[in-house]
């Protein structure tokens, strides 16, 4: 009887010695290893960060590589477990990050982030990379990561053959895509596809009506603090948004954007705003051809504006041995890493040289706009703090139910005020 | 060590405890659980009440004391007062709905049928199923222009509802920000949520029906009590402490429903199947505001604190007195 209960005491004991020194989730990194953070946990996603890998390894092989991705949430889980290892002051060799004034920013804010401008000088990116896209990545002066790939955020996709049928071409402007969706309505088509199951697809449409009403230098001002949530421009985009909402489906609230661009592909809806990942959708998941089975066209009011979407990494400030880091960012920010990695993804290289021919019909012609056009930041997807996108967001769950443009446009401007945007 | 003077033998007497091998196994089993519930969980909870009085809203600690000001910000948007409308109604009828449809299903499984095994199987089957499933599985069934809305044309009904997709809020008395009533779309997940929760107080109240013993129902009968005054004068007195359990179980996993809404509906139009936890998600992981997010949560830690801490209370006083 003794010898059990000795044994239980020692068992519990043991159990609860064990428990408290478990080893930590993270191992805090050793010399010449490098840990890559991101949420590139999908198909796509995966087989091209491996690709990157793949050239890092061929060109540094002394150093060792962990691909440290997160998934879930579309990166707000890995978001959350980044936030935490930085507050410990433990933070991976390098982490994939949104560019704009969102998280990148606070990150620099907080000082955690390590300039790159000697970096860029050596290798020769200042003249590698379009100058609108390096001024979105500095920051008074100081630029602090690398892009790694680029996407559109306002496109609109099309049905050409009910685009065809009745004789309409893709809007350039409002006004034409009202006259476009009143004969579309006519004909018992849905003139726009609307999926607003996460939310974030209303505020994507909406960002896009407001740089088709306003313009980019005002839009740009709006983003950065510069201008108030007030103004006439965007009371105005909140009524064309109103105006728009007529000719959508009306179960939007129930669907997710492949099913908004399903509707589309199938001819029951003729358009959708959507980002160009769902290009991504209509080849690969619907196989349809670009062109014939799907058209795009910039948003209306939009053209030669470049709504950019890019994948960013950096160099965290506190790290131990930054070499590591340092070298992957030289392969990340070359040619040959981006003409691995873009392919693999269904995006594409925002390097001035990078190939042409190793991208399909809508990626060339993106790559193109890239080049040519004027850059702005999307809400919602990278561009402005997450307080702020999240006020946003919860702002346009109301508005776009019950129409108050007034209600809308002041809980921007309070929204604006207690989540600063500079 | 205790020491006295015994009366009769005069002589000083001491008392040794004896150390008990029993008592020290006992005490260590247990000190593993206290050690982690202490940090884990009220450890957890005094850290979130503390956040919820600082500045936090954005990546960069700020520490600094804000008094009350989160919860009055949070209390003032129009999300958080439609949550509170939201889980109100959504805890009153998925409870009412529960025990209802719970006290059927035990009734007539208690009436010595003879596949009952099979019957109390098929019924307590939904509770094994996650909530997400059940959320997404529902939201196509519902779905008003796919799920079962086909089959009620079919048979010839011209409006067919639109199920979670419903604005409309019954009835319409504006309070504050929002209108105060029952939203329709709520009324879909209630229909997820009840079917996947019956069946659990199916099978407590059949338990419970089990234990009323049957002399008092012979009486009943002998007295010429007939089946409904059977049930109402006799079952359902007798059932009252399986009741009570029953509510405090399903009011606690109501309160902080998460998977299913997060599945089946997300944030819904204009809120109206928003609940508390959705909410503290968003705010906390997608908006990085941890102030308000810790607001909202110590907020709901006071709704299910009403429910709870009665109950033990008198759960200890039953105990201590018998």
């Amino acid at each position: 009887m003794k010898f059990g209960n000795t044994l239980k005491a020692a068992s519990a004991l043991a159990i609860a010695l064990s428990l408290t020194t478990a080893p930590l989730a993270f191992a805090a990194q050793q010399k010449g290893d490098l840990q890559i953070f991101s949420w590139w946990t999908g198909v796509a996603s995966s087989k091209a960060l491996k690709g990157m890998i793949g050239v890092f390894n061929g060109q540094y092989p002394g150093i060792k590589v962990t691909n440290d991705a997160v998934a879930g949430g579309a990166g707000s889980n890995a978001k959350a477990v980044l936030a935490s290892r930085m507050e410990a002051g433990n933070p991976p060799g390098t982490f994939q990050v949104h560019a704009g004034g969102g998280s990148l920013l606070s990150w620099v804010q907080a000082g955690d982030m390590q300039p790159l401008n000697s970096l860029y000088q050596s290798q020769g990116w200042y003249k590698a990379f379009p100058k609108s896209l390096l001024n979105l990545l500095t920051t008074n002066g100081k630029i602090y990561a690398v892009p790694v790939d680029m996407q559109r955020g306002n496109v609109t996709w099309y049905n050409p053959s009910v685009f065809k049928r009745y004789h309409l071409t893709p809007p350039s402007t409002f006004p034409q895509f009202f006259a476009d969706a009143a004969v579309l309505k006519r004909h018992g088509i849905t003139p726009l596809a609307l999926a607003n199951h996460g939310n974030w697809e209303a505020t994507l449409l909406f960002s896009d009506v407001l740089l088709g009403t306003v313009g980019p230098v005002k839009y740009d001002q709006l983003l950065t603090g510069k201008a108030s949530w007030n103004i006439y421009g965007v009371k105005e985009a909140a009524n064309t948004f109103n105006r728009m909402m007529a000719y959508t489906n009306t179960d939007y609230s129930a669907l997710h954007w492949q099913q908004a661009d399903q509707l589309v592909a199938q001819g029951k809806a003729a358009m959708n705003v959507m980002g160009d990942w769902a290009q991504g959708y209509f080849t690969t998941a619907l196989h349809l051809k670009p062109g014939a089975g799907f058209g795009w066209a910039a948003t209306p009011g939009t053209h030669g504006v470049f709504g950019a979407v890019s994948d960013v990494f950096g160099l965290p400030a506190k790290l131990k041995n930054p070499t590591p880091t340092l070298d992957f960012l030289k392969v990340l920010g070359s040619k040959q890493g981006q003409d691995v990695f873009n392919p693999l993804k269904g995006t594409f290289s925002p390097r001035l040289d990078a190939n042409p021919k190793l991208y399909d019909a809508y990626s060339r012609a993106a790559m193109q706009s890239f080049k040519r056009d004027k850059l702005v930041l999307v809400i919602g997807q990278g561009a402005v703090n997450p307080g702020f996108t999240n006020s946003f967001n919860n702002a346009m769950e109301i508005f776009v139910t019950n129409h108050n443009v007034k209600q809308f446009v002041s809980a921007l401007a309070s929204a604006a005020q207690s989540n600063p945007l500079s | 060590m205790k020491s006295w003077t015994n009366a009769t033998l005069g002589t000083r007497v001491t008392m040794r405890r004896r150390f008990s091998w029993d008592r020290f196994s006992a005490v260590a089993t247990l000190v593993p659980s206290l050690i982690l519930l202490g940090v884990f969980v009220y450890g957890f909870i005094v850290w979130t009440g503390y956040v919820s009085l600082t500045n936090w809203n954005s990546f960069i600690p700020n520490f600094s004391f804000a008094g009350l000001q989160n919860y009055s910000t949070v209390f003032g948007t129009f999300r958080f007062q439609s949550d509170l409308r939201n889980i109100v109604v959504f805890t009153a009828f998925f409870i009412m709905g529960c025990l209802i449809v719970g006290m059927g299903l035990a009734l007539l499984l208690d009436q010595r049928i003879r596949a009952e095994g099979l019957f109390r199987g098929i019924f307590l089957f939904p509770m094994a199923i996650s909530f997400v499933v059940t959320g997404v599985i529902w939201s196509w069934i519902l779905n008003p222009q796919t799920g079962v809305n086909l089959i009620l044309k079919a048979f010839g009904w011209k409006t067919v509802p639109s199920w979670f997709l419903s604005t409309t809020i019954v009835p319409n008395i504006t309070l504050g920000q929002i209108q105060v009533g029952i939203p329709l779309a709520l009324l879909a997940v209630l229909i997820a949520a009840v079917w996947q929760m019956s069946g659990f107080a199916m099978a407590v109240y059949l338990a419970g029906l089990r234990g009323i013993s049957e002399d008092i129902k012979e009486a009943a009968r002998i007295d010429g009590a007939g089946a409904l005054r059977m049930f109402w004068s006799i079952i359902l007195p007798q059932l009252r402490s399986t009741t009570t359990t029953i509510v405090i179980i399903l009011s606690a996993a109501s309160l902080k429903v998460f998977g299913l809404i997060y599945a089946m509906t997300g944030p819904g139009q204009e809120f109206v199947t928003d609940m508390p936890s959705l909410n503290m998600f968003q705010t906390t992981f997608q908006g990085d505001q941890f102030a308000q997010g810790a607001a909202i949560a110590i907020v709901l830690l006071l709704m299910i604190a009403v429910f709870i801490i009665p109950y033990l209370i008198s759960t200890l006083r039953q105990n201590s007195s018998s």
